[in-house]
Parts: C-alpha cells; structure tokens; sequence
C-alpha cells in the first residue's frame, strides 16, 4: 500500500496560519507598542507555514481554537531555527 | 575573599545572553546604574600579585608586645585591619566595620606544594616531558586534540570539555618517550598527601617547580588552564598571602584574656617554622634537619588550607578539638555558603503548634503571652506620648506589657533590666524609639508552609491569650491548608510603619478573600458552622429571649431588626447578621421544609430557603460571593465571621452528635437493598456462566475475559448506586449523620451507603482485585472462581461488618490507596513548583496582554477573553446581572 502523503493543513486540529502584509504587521506593532523582539517566536522550517512563503522577520496570524474564548488570534514572529 | 589560591582553576564561563544589551539601556534610562555579570574567571595568583596585594611582609609568629599593642611584622599587624574598637588601620585609614582588612605576605624559605592542586600538578608532571617541559603529544597532533575540546565544547559545554581533557591525560600515561627530545620518561607516582615520586624516588617541591615553570603556554590549553591567568609553577608556594585580620578576628575574654582565631593559630605555626627553616639554611645547619623543617612547614601550610586531608592528622587545638581551617569554613552544611549564604534566618519571628479558637474573629491570631514577651515592635517617641512609652519601660521585660530595648537615636540599643530600668526611664526623650512588648491588635503575618499560594502568608491581627499555643480560627485553615494534628505556623512582626501598612493593605485576610483561581470565596463556614446554619435555617423556631441571647452570645448588640413577636423563626435569626439591603437568590444542595431548593433574601431577610454550603461554604458560598461584591471585603468578613459563630452557637444550643443508630434503615428498606445485591449476584453469575459457555457478547477491541470485567464492573457499580439511592430515600431525614451529609458540612451520600447498606466493589488499578494466589485472590476461594465474592466485592456495609475476606479486601485497596497519596504528594509538589518558577513573574499588563519581566508578549490577550476571575462568575461576566442593578 502506498504511503497517504498528509497535507498538514488540511488536518483538523491545524489552527489557521496566515502571512501578514507589512500594514497589518505595522499596526500590530503600533497597537502594543512593541518591536519584533517582544513578539512570540516561530521557527522558519516550521511544518504549518513552509507553505506560507515567508522570510525571517515575516509575521504570522494564528487563528485558533479556544475553551475560553471560543477563536483567538495569536501572533509570531518567523525567526531561524 | 579567602584565597586567589583556593579557587579552582577554570575556564571563563561566557554566557552571552540574547538581548542583554538592550535591556541593559532600557533600565539604564530610567536612571539606574545596572551591571551585568558577563563572565567570571577564576584563576591562581603568582608570587608577585600575591607580594603586590599585599600591605605587610610577616616576620614574626609574635602577636602582641608587652603592652599587649600589635607587633610590626607579627600576624596581628595593625596594617592588616582593625578589629578593635577605637584604633584605625594603619592602611587604609578606616575605623573598625569600615576597614574590610588588607592582605600581608611571607616568603617560604622553601617551596610548598598547595594541597589543592595537587591532582593538577600530578596531572602536568606526568603529562609533559621532564628534559624540555612539553607536552607528550606530536606536534602535529596538537592541533587536532585543541580542535576536537573545541567541539567538545560546542556540544556538552564545559563540562564535556573537561571530561574530555580528562580522557586525553588518562592517555598520555602510557607515552615513555618525548616525542620533541626523545627523552625517557619515568613513572611518577604520588605517596599522599603531598610527596611526589619517579621511580620511588623522590622529587623535591623545587625540581617539582622548575619542570612546571618548562611547560609552554600552549600547551596549558590541553590542561584546561587558561593563558594569562594560571602558570603552572604557581601551584607550587613561594609566597604565601597571609589573610586580613578582619577574617580571623580574636575574642576577649571576661577575663580579659585575649584567644585567637583558629586561622592565626596556624598562621602562627607556619611563620614560626618558616622562621626557623631559614635560620637552619643560613646557618648550613645539616641536610636531614632541613629536610625535617621543611616537610613540618609542609604539613602547616597543607593544614592551614585544608584540615580535613585524609592521610594526615588533623593540627589540633590544646584541648583537642581540631582546627577550623579555610576549607571546613567553607565546606559543608555548616560552612559559610550553605549556612550563611543560602541559609538566612530572620529575627522578629516565631513558631508553635496551632489550635482552633471559633471565638477568635477571622483575621485574628491567638499569640502566647510567652511570645508577646519576647517579640517587640519599635515605636518611636514623641511629645505626645513619652509618658505614655516611659510606663512601658518602667514595666520592663517582665511585666505585660512592658519593653525590653530602648533605641538610641543614633540607633544603639539598650537592654531594660531591673538595674537599668531606673537610668532608662530618665534617658528616654523624643527621638528614641522603645521596642514595647506585642499587643492586642499589632499586625503580624501568619504563615504555614508549604507556602503554595499568596493565601499561605496572611496578615493577622494580634490577640493575646494564655497557653503556649498560636489560635486562629478555624475558618481560616483552608487557605493555609492547616489542621489541628500537630501543625506548627510562623509569625513574623513587621518592624517599621512600612512594612505595616503594606501588610495591612496588601495581606490582610480580608483581602485575600475571593480566589483568582475560580472566584469564589476560600473562607468559608465549615463543618460544624454549616450544620448549624442549616438546622437554623430550616423551620427552627424559638422564644425571643432564647433568639436574643443567641445573638448576644456572638457579639450583636443591636436588635432593632427583629421582627417584634414572641416566636423568632430561624431564618429570622440568622437574617440578623445580614447587611439591611442585601438582595440574593440562589440554589441550596438541600431541600428546605417545603421541599423547595431556593435560597431568597430580600432586603436583608431570609425569605425563604435553607442556608448550607452552597451558600456559605468555602469554595462554592455564593451568597459570600455576593456579599463580597456588594459591600466589599471587610464587610463580608464581618458578616462570615458572625455567620460561623452563630452557626456554632446554635449547635451548642441545639446538642449535636452522632450515633451508629443514625444510619439506621426501615425494614423494608434493608429488604430492598437484600434484594438488589441478590439479584446483581444473579446476573452476575449469569455473566460468569455465559463466559465460561463462550456465548458472551464480545466488546469491540475487547476480549472475551475483559468483556465479562468490564460487564461485571458495570453491573456491580449499579447495585451499589441502587442501594445508594435507596438509603438516601428511605433513611431518616432527622439523624444529624444525615444532616451533616444533607448541608454538606460533612460526608456525602456515598459515605452514607457504605455506612448502612453496601461498601462496594474494591478496585485496584481500575480492575477488580485479582492478585493474590495461583488464580484467586485468597486460598479460601476455588481457583478461578469469578465471582463477585471472590474479586473483591464487599455486600456487607460498615455498620453491619465486613467478613473475613471482605476486610482483607478492603485493607488491600486501602493500602495501596495510602501508597499511591504517599508517592504522589511530592510528585505533584514538585511540578506545582517548577510551574510556579517558571511563570513568576509574568504579569498582566494594562493592554491586556501578558507579558514576561523584559516585556515579551506571553499571550495577547490575559486568559485569551481578558476575565479577570476572581471578578467574575464562573469565569464569565454576567451582563444580565450588571444591567439589573444600574
């Protein structure tokens, strides 16, 4: 039997991961007032945003689930591994 | 401080730390002088940095001259420090606890090797070559070896480096020819503690010298010394720093004798040997005595480092007892790092058994008369109330509540005795300050560790009372996690009016009241304060005499909102100590005489409903909550604090007890029980015999014997809950067994069952018990009985008693049930731990945002919905209730 290739995005428990353009990751900053080192890290190899096509110092939206709140959006900054 | 020679020889540890540099700017704006520690590096000190740090050349083993002032030269030179009050260093110019004491020097007449390198030394003599000092390895080889610790390194840090270091001059022991000069190398071996041999001859500290003054620097690396900062030959004494005074300081005596430290002594011994060696070469004495002086002053210097070295005896005092030199200062739980560095201890503190007082208001503590002696508070003096203090020193530290110190203004402190008392009270003026014994209604924090939470550490009001134990009342052993088996708490009294009134406004048990882990109130009534409440509540009814001495007896005084009647409900007693506004509506865990569940108050009375720990009970009292928001914390304490006495008093008026009689159950009931286990028996058997016919039903991904478990577990589990149902319907409302379980002050249906109908099923590990004998469980069994009986079910209750086999199997479960909270408590303890290191610091900013002390965003929004809990209703805002109340 062939090996199914899993498409790590399509998988359920996959939050949604999106590249933001430089005017939403400028007003992100402005918002919390902070510089990219303050952000939460994510690696740039990372298996959830190889596809994303994005560069060191790229920021990423993460849409996902929550108990609490029912959906959160989280932020990270790409960073090399 | 002791010894640039002590340290130990490594490598400079670099850590550069991410980001370091911006933070250092960032706080240095806002007007701080802030360093950073980069790295440290230890390293040994040379002849000539040793001659350079030092201000005195010690010549003389003297101490003191006739007039008993210090010798020059001598050990206790004034140049070396102060340690007497008066005199100023003749270095530096300091008086006495301003002067931190200057390093002196000796020459060795002869080399001495230093005890603690001796390993490293052995280690070079035998790893280099004896004709030209280099190291045993090819030259081209050297490269390689440097390369491989460098990669060492990257990988395991400086601890593989140094394995690895180890692992290659394990390997150069077996290379007997340079590989620069060809000379042959000769084994050398060490005869302990100090004596070097080649081919059992010995090799004198100077020849020891002058082959590690041949080892090159490059070299070193392979040894992990680092250039610059060791030389090989410095390991090997020909100074000797002799330390400050100010760390050997000697004590006078009453009888004005003077007795030196431990460390002069055997600096003491050393010089004077020293002295002596010298005298001996100048004069050409013969070879065997120097020989001898110089293996004594050997042996002196190695003991003055370290008195505790296995193959010699340790230098003793006159009486006996040995030296304390500079390792066993350091060394050990009673040296100076782990006793004095790690280990600090605080003063204005004390520590006893605990015992309940109900009587005690909540934010009390009941401190011994003992202790109220002892500890003191400082106040300071002023125009308006120097009389008032002067009579507490004249009281002095015998009669409560007197003082035991007066405080200078130039803050030196006077002891009150009975002789001193009369000059004291005269002395006193405004500006000193008099440290008064505790009085009632002084702050301290109480605290019980382990301290797990900010509940764990809680500012009390004082109470003074007799006995020898700390009180407190028992309400507020759930945030301390306290009981009365034996527990020992801490109290600390804070020292100045900061100290205090950060206490009183951030610690204080009022404050402390509402959880941030689920929003509900920590303090509560317990135990006997909600079965009183609860019978109160429900349809209890008495004279108004009887109600207002009720009331008295908890301390109210006003009674202007009792009903004007000759019968006073219960409901209306207890509305008495609710605010006159207070609106609630709730559930109760009970049913009340009508056999209704709600709880309503209105405007302050108790409309309908019975109170029980749904309402007041800690960790689920939702009126507490509700008082808590309305009127605030010192209002709900006061109010909770009323609510547990009356609760108690009402018992006391009542009588309260238990009997076995209690869970006693109607004929018909124990009938009905007899039946459902006969029955479950039955189908038991039924399950068994099927099993064995191979027709059970098999559970998917089950076997057909895991089946038949899981089959048997589920019914027997029925027939236990059945039996449950029936006690809770049939046995008596009115038996305070029931009552207590009914207002959940204590016990729960299930403790009820057991009690009067059926134990159970005993499970270990989520099974039925199977261990034991070759297929059963105990020898009175046929093997492979599956039985209910047979694996551990036990069809008696407590009250009737359990048989033979069922005791032995309830003992099994309750063994390994002791087990499993005996191994897990640290478990858990330890991860509870480690969290709480971990997120110590983080903090809600104003943004909303959580954020780390350098200000990383750890989650963007607090709780990702921004509810601060302890606000909150269950973790969640009711808006109904908010628009209700504007």
């Amino acid at each position: 039997m062939p090996k199914k290739k899993i498409v790590i995005k399509k998988h359920v428990l996959m939050p949604k991961h999106v590249k933001l353009i430089e005017k939403e990751k400028k007003d992100l900053l402005e918002r919390y007032k902070i510089s990219l080192n303050e952000l939460p890290k994510i690696i740039k190899n990372d298996s959830a945003i190889v596809s994303l096509n994005v560069k060191i110092g790229d920021v990423v939206k993460i849409t996902r689930e929550s108990p609490t709140a029912g959906e959160i959006t989280y932020y990270r900054v790409v960073v090399n591994g | 401080m002791a010894k640039e020679k002590e340290e130990k020889v490594e490598e400079a540890e670099k850590k550069p730390e991410k980001g370091a540099k911006e933070k250092k700017e960032e706080i240095h704006h806002q007007g701080y002088v802030y360093k950073d520690v980069d790295s440290i590096v230890f390293g040994v000190a040379s002849p000539q940095m040793i001659k350079k740090m030092a201000t005195a050349k010690i010549v003389t083993p003297e101490l003191y001259d006739k007039e008993g002032y210090p010798v020059d030269g001598g050990l206790m030179d004034i140049r070396l420090g102060v340690i007497d009050p008066g005199l100023r260093c003749k270095t530096c110019g300091s008086k006495l606890k301003e002067c931190i004491g200057h390093f002196g020097y000796i020459e060795l007449a002869r080399p001495i090797i230093h005890i603690s390198f001796v390993s490293v030394i052995l280690d070079l003599l035998r790893s280099t070559c004896k004709e030209c000092g280099r190291i045993l390895i090819p030259k081209d080889k050297i490269e390689r070896y440097k390369r491989k610790l460098d990669e060492v390194q990257e990988e395991a840090g400086l601890e593989g480096r140094r394995k690895a270091i180890k692992d290659i001059i394990a390997k150069l022991k077996t290379v007997n020819k340079c590989p620069y000069c060809r000379a042959k190398q000769q084994k050398i071996t060490i005869e302990k503690p100090t004596t070097f041999l080649e081919n059992d001859k010995r090799i004198s500290p100077i020849e020891v010298r002058t082959r590690l003054e041949k080892v090159t620097d490059d070299d070193m690396e392979l040894f992990g010394l680092k250039t610059g900062h060791v030389r090989p030959e410095w390991m090997v004494l020909t100074m000797l720093p002799i330390p400050p005074v100010t760390m050997r300081p000697s004590i006078t005596l009453e009888t004005g004798d003077r007795s030196e430290d431990d460390l002069t002594h055997k600096l003491g011994d050393i010089v004077r040997i020293n002295q002596r060696l010298f005298e001996n070469i100048n004069a050409g004495a013969p070879e065997i005595i120097i020989e001898d002086l110089w293996d004594l002053l050997q042996y002196h210097v190695t003991t003055f480092f370290d008195n505790a070295v296995a193959q010699l005896p340790p230098a003793r005092h006159r009486s006996g007892q040995p030296l304390k030199t500079i390792t066993e200062r350091i060394k050990s739980k009673e040296g100076r790092i782990r006793h004095n560095l790690t280990g600090k201890r605080t003063n204005f503190s004390s520590r006893t058994v605990i015992s309940p007082d109900p009587m005690l208001d909540l934010d009390e503590v009941g401190l011994p008369m003992v202790v109220a002696m002892k500890l003191t508070v400082p106040e300071s003096v002023n125009p308006w109330n120097i009389e008032y203090l002067k009579k507490f020193v004249e009281r002095g530290p015998t009669k409560y509540p007197g003082a035991n110190y007066i405080v200078r203004p130039d803050g030196k402190k006077k002891k009150i005795t009975e002789e001193t008392k009369e000059a004291l009270i005269e002395e006193v003026e405004v500006g000193y300050a008099v440290e008064r014994h505790l009085m009632d209604g002084d702050i301290a924090i109480f605290n019980r560790q382990p301290s797990l939470h900010r509940m764990s550490m809680m500012c009390h009001r004082i109470r003074v009372l007799p006995y020898k134990t700390f009180r407190l009342n028992p309400a507020v052993c759930h945030p301390y996690n306290a009981d009365f088996d034996g527990d020992e708490m801490n109290i600390h009294i804070p020292q100045t009016e900061e100290a205090r009134a950060e206490a009183e406004t951030l610690m204080q048990v009022q404050t402390q009241l509402i959880s941030p882990r689920y929003g509900l109130s920590v303090i509560g009534c317990i135990q006997d304060a909600v079965s009183g409440s609860y019978l109160l509540t429900k349809g209890f009814e008495t004279s108004r005499e009887e109600a207002i001495d009720l009331l008295c007896s908890i301390g109210m005084t006003n009674f202007t909102k009792l009903p004007n009647k000759n019968k006073i409900s219960g409901k209306e007693i207890f509305s008495m100590v609710l605010p006159n506004n207070f609106n609630f509506k709730g559930k109760s865990k009970a049913s009340d005489e009508n056999g209704k569940r709600e709880v309503i108050v209105e405007d302050g009375v108790l409309v309908s409903g019975v109170i029980d720990k749904n309402s007041i009970g800690e960790e689920s009292g939702l009126m507490l909550r509700s008082l808590h928001k309305k009127y605030g914390e010192r209002k709900t304490l006061e109010v909770l604090g009323k609510m547990f006495k009356l609760g108690i008093k009402v018992l006391l008026k009542l009588g309260f007890t238990t009997a076995i009689s209690d869970t006693d159950l109607p004929e018909k009931a124990i009938m009905m029980i007899k039946d459902v286990l006969n029955k479950t028996e039955d189908e038991v058997n039924d399950l068994i015999r099927m099993y064995h016919h191979g027709k059970l039903e098999i559970f998917p991904g089950r076997t057909m014997r895991e089946t038949l478990e899981l089959k048997i577990l589920e019914l027997l589990n029925k027939a236990r809950n059945e039996t449950g149902k029936i006690v809770q319907e049939y046995g008596s409302k009115k038996t305070y067994t029931i009552i207590m379980a009914d207002s959940g002050a204590r016990g729960n249906p299930l403790n009820l069952a057991q009690m009067a109908a059926v134990v159970g099923q005993q499970a270990l590990r989520g099974k039925r018990i199977e261990k034991g004998y070759k297929s059963r469980t105990l020898s009175c069994f046929k093997k492979g009985d599956l039985s209910s009986e047979a694996r551990g079910f036990i069809k008696n209750g407590f009250k009737s008693g359990l048989s033979p086999q069922e005791f032995f199997f309830g003992a099994m479960t309750g063994r390994d049930s002791l087990m499993d909270t005996a191994l897990r408590t640290p478990k858990s303890g330890y991860l509870y731990r480690r969290l709480a290191n971990a997120m110590q610091d983080l903090k809600v900013e104003y943004d909303d945002t959580v954020r780390e002390a350098s200000g990383k965003i750890i989650q963007f929004e607090y709780g990702e919905d921004s509810i601060d809990v302890s606000k909150s209703e269950n973790g969640r805002i009711n808006v109904q209730r908010i628009i209700d109340s504007v």
